[in-house]
């Protein structure tokens, strides 16, 4: 994966197949500790305590279209090549909520890369999933969230191409207004 | 924080009243599925899914209903899509980018003719045994 958006697409494609209805994708950016968080946090299948021991090994996948398994890996070795940690804990049933530390100024910490298409990604394919985004910045937010979204459009699918629009350039002044890094 | 305003949605509302007669994954004349797995991913398909959009949008069709889906076993070949027009065998994209998508869309989903071109099994018999 060239940057983070892109691995934040594929995670979330990962709940999706879990059949999760609600996902949270949060950024927590902290300028003075050098520090960036990112949380992904979905309602769908979960994993058991033997998949979950499993999930990180790039050999293993749940799917039967191939034999290897590397979106959470990937995900994992990008943040502890950043001096960053990486841990995920899942309930069947509950969901699934993984937690991804990035040390911000690190030499290989991927850029955050076009968060704006991998929401409108998922918004397009999905518009189903109710989709939270929280990023904060040193304290400065931003929020987009799907569902009270959807509740104001009456009706019109919050896939439209007018819509889609409008959102994206609603993340994107939202980001460029917290000031956020690349 | 700046915020999705009312005024925003309504004008969208008042466009949409005309045209949004149809449901989410319901009646639809093609269906464009863009493969997301970790592979297509890799490979791009983000960017092949918001160039789908963009056609959507500059042809202002109300009756495409684009999705994405996982892998579909055939790594080496993304970014791909699956083009299903109503009642026709639905046809696999392979090896996608941007010019592309716009050939395939303006071909096989405005036009309803295959771009053979670009589909999955051009070219991959090899009989020289």
């Amino acid at each position: 994966m060239e940057d983070i958006s892109l691995h934040i697409l594929d995670i979330a494609e990962n709940s999706i197949k879990a059949k999760a209805k609600n996902i949270k994708i949060k950024f927590h950016e902290n300028t003075k500790k050098d520090k960036t968080i990112l949380e992904i946090a979905d309602d769908g299948e979960g994993m058991n305590k033997k998949t979950l021991n499993k999930a990180l090994n790039p050999f293993f996948t749940t799917k039967n279209t191939r034999t290897v398994g590397l979106g959470l890996s990937l995900l994992s070795e990008s943040a502890k090549a950043a001096n960053g940690t990486f841990s995920i804990k899942s309930k069947p049933g509950k969901g699934t909520h993984l937690k991804a530390v990035f040390q911000t100024s690190h030499i290989d910490r991927k850029p955050m890369g076009d968060i704006a298409s991998t929401l409108i990604s998922i918004i397009s394919g999905h518009p189903e999933v109710n989709l939270v985004y929280a990023h904060q910045l040193n304290g400065k937010k931003y929020r987009l969230n799907t569902k009270k979204i959807k509740s104001q459009l009456n009706g019109i699918r919050i896939n439209s191409p007018e819509v889609l629009q409008i959102i994206k350039s609603n993340i994107k002044k939202g980001l460029d207004y917290i000031g956020r890094q690349k | 924080m700046p915020k999705l305003t009312i005024k925003d949605l309504q004008k969208i509302k008042e466009k949409k009243k005309r045209t949004s007669k149809l449901r989410e994954g319901g009646d639809y004349r093609v269906k464009i599925t863009v493969h997301m797995g970790t592979c297509g991913i890799a490979a791009g398909a983000r960017k092949i899914m918001n160039a789908f959009i963009e056609e959507i949008e500059k042809h202002d069709s109300s009756d495409i209903f684009l999705t994405n889906s996982g892998c579909a076993g055939l790594c080496s070949k993304e970014p791909m899509a699956t083009i299903e027009v109503l009642d026709q065998a639905p046809v696999k994209y392979i090896d996608l980018n941007e010019k592309k998508v716009e050939e395939i869309f303006q071909k096989h989903v405005m036009g309803g003719n295959i771009a053979k071109e670009y589909a999955l099994g051009k070219g991959s018999e090899k009989t020289d045994a």
